[in-house]
């Protein structure tokens, strides 16, 4: 039987900006002797247009995805946003009985997701002897159920925490308020700019009084939103997208 | 067409066509724990006291709770006291002490329910300075779904339901027992 | 001023607004206190929304059972098709019984008619009697809360208020005596009232009555004293029967403030003796939300305001930023269904973080409503042209991978190259508070095109790397 191949999407500012975060994703899975392929007509998902409202303008790129995966047999991607915009908002686009709609659909896996309910990886031979916050994106943790949201009555669950917690010496810090929202919002943080800053610095107070020295989370926009902010005013507090935490033993070498 | 006819057949031609089922309430009303010691927790939370009447008369009670009241309006039957409720409320302003019946209690928030089956004055329970309510033990019910199956409105033409004094925290949230309606809260269980 | 620019300035005043926020977070907290407190909290809601979604389905009839009820019981049933309307039975109903002075406890319904300047200029004495309302009646501002009107001002704030109008100690703010000073004067407007006028937090089809909620019994005080009660109702407020008034009193006031129940529920099925009790029941827009699939569920709010307290930005901007009778999530999304061209923008004053919906005791889909106005708005060509084209020509380059790449290219090398002042300028709105990304040498598809082309040059697999920043 043929090791299952995973389609690798990458959100187009990640694959610019942040590519340790893509290259970190691809490690994780490869060392899981999984066949990763980045397909490389892959495109935008479109998440800025339509939360903009221009989710008409969205359509030849749902099209475009479902195109570029629909071979794969799992898509995998560092990112939440982009995985509910798939799962979430693609619908309007397609027919009912679209089957390669429905497959790309019930196929598309944010990683930790991914890690943790579908390969449900045991250990990780991992050493992070640091204090981490783990922010919760809101797409990642309202609407994928990453984690347990703080208005709902439930039993409190993380599987980022799950994740990290594979980790021998690492020390997850208690937040105050651990899954309000950073402000990021896609455009909101242009549009709203004022509001959008003062609401990733109490993130960041957040983290910063509960002893946190590295931040971590599986949305590298909310990240790069309050990494600039930290770098802006000098906050001693590291930002790393969780794959690169979950990746750090594994051989990394120039390509 | 009138604005009633307007609205209805608004209403009418907008809403779905179909009906949405109403939802199965039989599942709801868990008890939180024994009754009367969440009845008196909950009271307590929100700023209301509970005693025993414990063989006493209910005369007794008042010197104790309220030993300063010195115009009081009792509406229970069976304890008759001080002033009789006079037509005109307005002369009620100046009421330390109210006492009325309390026709069950609900243990989950505290509240005792307070019925106005005559028509008449409805401002006892509101106006005095202090209030007493007197309950029969046996008559607590652990949810507001078992209160509402012993509520009818055939006759009442009021009730309500009392959880504790009046208070406010709209200045800077801070809470402030006793905006418009009694300052204290007493309930006397029997 | 727009939610961006009144927000602004609200966020400017960094130590009042953090003290603002820190308020709403604790009402917040404390129902989640109270919402975990009930094992079968979650069944609730779904019960509220199923409850709600019923007799919206059915609205029509509730209204017609509810209407032959109250009759029944002596009460006076009005109908109004609008604002205007309304303002014009109230007043009607209050000429007709010679009253000049009403005490009126809290009604979101009575703002949006705006009944107060109609009374006012008609030469009628309105008293609003919730000490928030009392408050900012006094400063002649509106509410900023639903359910705290008065949210947004310190207690100093209050006192100068009381002092210049109440004449109170000047300089002292300790809310008791301030309270105490508001129960003393508003009990002298109970007692001359002609006439009380309260809202309506739930109207029972099955017995004909209504329920008002309060906490402090101003609309107790103020319906007991005076003997016509006018109560002002919109056709949302419909619940089909007693029993579910158990779903409903169980949900609001944990949700709203955290307390198991409001001080005061009080039941209202027949005027006093030798009284009056008339119903108004109004319509002004509520009919049209019916017909809309994407925004019909909001009518089943019940206004508890947890939407408020839980918006992370509506925390830190103030309840006077959105600009409607009724701000935060709620607000919005009314807003924009009513008038898309006055309220359009304010759905954008959201980061979609769903807390909201999250904490909606009733199931309303509040998030998903201000994604869908979104497309509205930009549907209806309200959004500036040059923004729309913009986002155009973004999802075009968006899909065409390769001219991605060359455009990510010269981004990348641009913002290498030109020096901080210019990169930071006034333009650059991201940089105002934040630094910008750094910028990797190479993008990650660069990268792995270059090692795959390698490893397919040689027999061994080779692992992609990643490459250090600058």
């Amino acid at each position: 039987m043929r090791a299952p191949k995973i389609g690798l999407f990458i959100p187009c500012f990640v694959n610019e900006l942040y590519p340790q975060v893509a290259f970190a994703t691809l490690r994780l899975l490869e060392n899981l002797h999984f066949e990763v392929i980045y397909p490389m007509a892959q495109t935008c998902c479109g998440q800025p247009m339509a939360n903009s409202g221009c989710s008409s303008d969205v359509e030849m790129l749902a099209y475009r995805f479902v195109e570029n995966f629909k071979p794969f047999d799992y898509i995998v991607a560092p990112t939440a946003s982009c995985v509910t915009m798939v799962k979430e908002q693609y619908e309007t686009f397609f027919a009912t009985d679209d089957a390669d709609f429905q497959k790309v659909k019930s196929s598309i896996y944010e990683v930790c997701e991914f890690l943790h309910d579908v390969v449900r990886i045991e250990r990780l031979d991992v050493s992070f002897p640091y204090r981490v916050g783990v922010h919760n994106s809101c797409h990642g943790h309202r609407i994928l159920g990453l984690g347990s949201p703080s208005e709902e009555h439930m039993p409190h669950y993380s599987k980022l925490e799950n994740l990290l917690r594979l980790i021998p010496d690492i020390a997850l810090v208690t937040l105050e308020r651990y899954d309000e929202c950073c402000g990021f919002g896609g455009t909101f943080c242009v549009t709203e700019p004022d509001i959008s800053v003062a609401m990733g610095q109490d993130r960041i107070a957040d983290h910063l009084r509960s002893g946190a020295e590295v931040m971590t989370g599986a949305d590298m926009s909310c990240l790069m939103h309050m990494e600039g902010i930290i770098r802006r005013e000098g906050k001693p507090l590291r930002v790393m997208h969780i794959v690169e935490i979950l990746a750090e033993s594994l051989e990394k070498s120039e390509g | 067409m009138s604005d009633r006819e307007n609205i209805l057949s608004a209403i009418r031609a907008n809403r779905p066509q179909e009906e949405i089922p109403l939802p199965d309430l039989s599942g709801l009303g868990r008890a939180l724990g024994d009754r009367t010691e969440t009845f008196i927790r909950m009271l307590e939370s929100v700023g209301g006291e509970a005693v025993w009447l414990d063989g006493r008369g209910i005369d007794s009670v008042i010197r104790t709770c309220y030993p300063e009241a010195e115009v009081i309006c009792s509406a229970v039957p069976d304890a008759p006291l001080g002033i009789a409720a006079p037509d005109d409320a307005h002369m009620l302003t100046d009421l330390d002490l109210a006492i009325l019946p309390g026709a069950f209690a609900v243990a989950e928030n505290g509240a005792v329910w307070v019925e106005n089956r005559s028509g008449g004055d409805r401002t006892l329970p509101f106006i005095a300075e202090n209030l007493l309510l007197v309950v029969l033990q046996e008559e607590i019910v652990d949810t507001m779904h078992e209160a509402y199956a012993r509520i009818d409105f055939a006759e009442a033409g009021f009730g309500v339901f009392i959880s504790g004094p009046s208070k406010t925290a709209d200045i800077e949230q801070a809470l402030v027992i006793g905006a418009h309606g009694a300052k204290h809260l007493t309930v006397l269980l029997v | 001023m727009n939610h961006s620019e009144a927000a602004a300035r609200f966020v400017a005043d960094d130590a009042r607004m953090h003290w603002h926020d820190k308020a709403l977070w604790f009402v917040r907290q404390k129902r989640d206190s109270a919402s975990k407190s009930i094992p079968e909290w979650e069944q609730l809601r779904e019960a509220a929304e199923g409850i709600k979604a019923h007799t919206l389905s059915r609205l029509d009839h509730y209204l017609e059972q509810f209407e032959r009820e109250a009759t029944a019981k002596g009460i006076h049933i009005h109908w109004a098709a609008d604002a205007q309307r309304h303002n014009e039975i109230v007043h009607t109903i209050l000429l007709e019984h010679g009253a000049r002075k009403v005490v009126k406890s809290k009604s979101m319904l009575t703002e949006e008619c705006h009944l107060n300047p109609y009374l006012e200029a008609r030469g009628i004495e309105v008293t609003d009697t919730d000490l928030g309302e009392r408050i900012i009646q006094l400063r002649q501002e509106p509410p900023s809360h639903i359910v705290l009107p008065a949210i947004h001002l310190t207690k100093e704030q209050v006192s100068d208020t009381f002092y210049t109008h109440l004449h109170t100690e000047q300089g002292n703010s300790d809310p008791t005596y301030l309270t105490a000073a508001a129960r003393a004067h508003l009990r002298e407007k109970f007692l001359e009232a002609d006439a009380g006028i309260t809202g309506v937090n739930f109207a029972i089809a099955e017995t004909g009555g209504i329920v008002v909620c309060t906490n402090e019994g101003n609309a107790d005080m103020g319906t007991a004293l005076p003997k016509l009660h006018i109560a002002c109702m919109g056709i949302e407020k419909l619940i089909p029967s007693l029993e579910h008034l158990g779903v409903f009193t169980r949900l609001l006031a944990r949700s709203a403030t955290g307390q198991p129940i409001t001080t005061y529920t009080s039941h209202f099925h027949a005027p006093v003796e030798g009284g009056a009790l008339h119903i108004v029941i109004v319509d002004n827009g509520r009919s049209h939300f019916l017909r809309s699939e994407k925004y019909h569920k909001s009518l089943q709010c019940i206004r508890c305001g947890a939407c408020m307290n839980t918006c992370p930005v509506y925390r830190r901007s103030g309840g006077h930023s959105y600009g409607y009778v009724i701000p935060g999530p709620i607000g919005s999304t009314l807003g924009a269904f009513r008038d898309r061209a006055a309220f359009g923008s304010l759905p954008f004053a959201c980061t979609l973080c769903a807390s909201c919906t999250a904490v909606c005791p009733v199931g309303v889909d509040l998030h998903t409503q201000l994604y869908h106005h979104r497309q509205d708005v930009v549907h209806a060509g309200l959004i500036e042209k040059k923004k729309r084209f913009m986002l155009k020509a973004a999802a075009w380059l968006m899909a065409h991978p390769s001219l991605m790449d060359t455009a990510g290219k010269v981004a990348r090398k641009l913002l290498q190259l030109l020096p901080r002042k210019l990169l930071y300028g006034k333009a650059n709105v991201w940089g105002r508070g934040r630094e910008l990304p750094s910028v990797p040498k190479q993008s990650f598809r660069e990268q792995y095109r270059k090692s795959r082309a390698a490893s397919s040059h040689s027999d061994k697999k080779h692992p992609a790397g990643g490459e250090q920043h600058e």
